[in-house]
């Protein structure tokens, strides 16, 4: 096994262990952390194929991928984080109310 | 004049324009509405313009920055992304107008801003050729319509939008991860390459099912619906009314993108779980539809079904079926902008939207009912509604392929859907116990519904043309049933 392999490996790893997360807890603050993670695990992904021959120098273009992907995520957690805060201040809780069945 | 014209790059205008009109808005808040109205003008003269240059020259390809594939982005306009620009631009235009009079002077000058940028985001994406590209675009609208929902503000509506981020960000997350199996496979991310290089590998499986999944969760499609109803009913009209309308059929145009040009190899097996989740769709949402007691949740538990019926088309795989889905999506647009939008005109005017307490709504508000009523009509499928070209071309292509059992479907769904319609328009008719206080409804209010309802109607009458603008170096002629 190359490390290019081992790398995509864990980043699916990260992937799953985040998306496991995002269902399990209540908390929102876990639930954008776990999203964070899974995007860590994609980016991982995207950069560790990216060096596809042994030796030979990586392909640039998934790393221009993630760059995106990273500007991406980081405009996405601070929407989340904002209304995460709106949502504590409305209901006084920072986790989302059951599904209610009517 | 005209040369110049022809060789403008309409492509980057009709993403450039209502981007510069969005910073206008931010810029200069108090002149917000005036200057939202003309970037809607201009963008949508800037689709028309290109609409003519992809009629007169076919197809249209521009390389951003003259960089070109693989290392550029290029933009590429054919017959189906130029029918979906201009179906946004219709309605984006009648949900412009309707903003001007539905919102107050200080939400105007945010509404402007991220409506705008979700307008620009959706153009992008619609003129995107390469996968990678496609998920920016996809984000970008997300986070902009996740703000929209939180603009109506209170507990409801921020928790809706709440859970739509997280499902929105999980979904495009499923479809990087294939993209990024797409891209070590074949070395590229446009579609055109992908097409070309494209071999049944095991990557490709997995791409195909963890794409899927993520746009089939972003299009809410049954059983991954369950974030639909509470964000587009909580957010204010003319907002549901471009979720409904708009928004969930970009991941659909992408679903639909992907599974005619890179996965002709998935098959059938994985086409009929799709035609069975949307016929599960179309009956639970219309059944859901009928239980509920708040017009606006009626409405967006509607769209569930509604969304179902497009899904209709994969297990049948023929160039009629996908028209008739195509079909569908866009008289549902029309259609339901307008009901959104009557919707909104009741909740202003009686303050609340029970459907039990309606209260004679058509003596007070005619026009709006009236819309209500006639788009009502495109979502049964009456004819001449657009509704019915779509179903009677979806209705074809399974009863021309043998699986009849689809057509059960498409029967049933219109039944329910004429109920719900119905139960609506005769609370309306009947005078309620309470009476309420009335406000007025400005008159663009109720005209745009109106407007945007007839033209869901008149597309029955006018099918040929859209339907001939699919051929121009569209991938829709072939599919894998033949």
């Amino acid at each position: 096994m190359n490390s290019g392999l081992l790398y995509a490996l864990t980043g699916v790893g990260l992937f799953t262990l985040g998306l496991n997360a995002l269902i399990m807890h209540a908390h929102l603050l876990r639930k954008i952390l776990a999203i964070n993670v899974m995007g860590s695990g994609v980016f991982l992904v995207l950069v560790a194929l990216g060096g596809r021959v042994p030796g030979a120098s990586p392909d640039p273009v998934p790393h221009a991928m993630v760059i995106t992907g990273i500007v991406v995520a980081v405009s996405a957690t601070a929407l989340a984080l904002a209304l995460m805060l709106r949502v504590r201040a409305a209901t006084g809780k920072p986790r989302l109310p059951e599904e209610r069945q009517e | 004049m005209l040369a110049g014209l022809a060789d403008t790059p309409w492509s980057v205008l009709v993403i450039l324009w209502p981007l510069v009109g969005a910073l206008a808005c931010f810029l200069w808040p108090r002149h917000a509405n005036p200057l939202g109205l003309l970037a809607a003008l201009g963008s949508v003269a800037c689709v028309a313009t290109l609409a003519w240059q992809v009629v007169e020259q076919g197809a249209q390809r521009h390389a951003v920055g003259g960089w070109g594939a693989p290392l550029g982005i290029d933009l590429y306009a054919d017959g189906l992304s130029l029918l979906m620009l201009v179906m946004t631009a219709m309605v984006g235009l009648g949900i412009s107008i309707y903003s001007s009079g539905y919102f107050d002077r200080k939400t105007a000058a945010v509404f402007w801003p991220l409506w705008l940028f979700l307008w620009t985001a959706l153009n992008a994406l619609l003129l995107s050729a390469d996968i990678f590209n496609l998920y920016v675009t996809l984000e970008l609208l997300g986070l902009a319509a996740v703000a929209l929902v939180a603009l109506a503000g209170g507990a409801n509506a921020l928790t809706a939008a709440m859970r739509y981020l997280l499902v929105s960000l999980l979904g495009s997350l499923c479809y990087l991860l294939g993209v990024a199996l797409l891209y070590h496979s074949f070395g590229s991310v446009d579609i055109a390459i992908l097409a070309q290089r494209v071999e049944p590998l095991p990557s490709v499986w997995a791409a195909t099912g963890l794409m899927s999944a993520g746009l089939l969760l972003k299009t809410a499609l049954f059983p991954l619906h369950f974030w639909l109803p509470p964000a587009h009913a909580s957010a204010p009209a003319p907002v549901s009314a471009m979720l409904s309308a708009l928004v969930v059929m970009a991941s659909f145009y992408i679903l639909l993108r992907l599974w005619l040009e890179i996965f002709p190899l998935s098959g059938a097996a994985l086409g009929q779980l799709l035609g069975l989740l949307g016929a599960a769709a179309v009956l639970w949402g219309g059944i859901q539809a009928l239980r509920q007691t708040r017009l606006k949740l009626l409405i967006a538990y509607s769209t569930v079904a509604q969304l179902g019926y497009l899904f209709l088309a994969f297990p049948l795989g023929t160039s009629f079926a996908w028209k008739g889905a195509l079909y569908l999506l866009l008289s549902h647009a029309l259609a339901k902008a307008a009901m959104f939008m009557a919707a909104g005109n009741i909740l202003r005017f009686g303050g609340h939207d029970r459907i039990a307490d309606l209260d004679r709504v058509v003596q007070r508000l005619p026009l709006t009912l009236t819309a209500f009523s006639l788009a009502g009509i495109s979502l049964m499928g009456l004819p001449p509604s657009g509704g019915f070209i779509g179903k009677w071309l979806l209705l074809d292509a399974a009863l021309y392929s043998g699986q009849w059992w689809w057509a059960l479907i498409l029967i049933t769904g219109g039944l329910l859907t004429a109920a719900y319609v119905f139960k609506v328009v005769g609370y309306a008719f009947t005078p309620a116990e309470v009476s309420h206080e009335a406000r007025t409804v400005p008159a663009r209010m109720e005209w745009t519904a109106l407007l945007l309802a007839l033209a869901a109607v008149l597309l029955g009458l006018f099918a040929l043309w859209p339907l001939t603008l699919l051929d121009i170096g569209s991938p829709l002629a072939g599919g894998y049933a033949g």
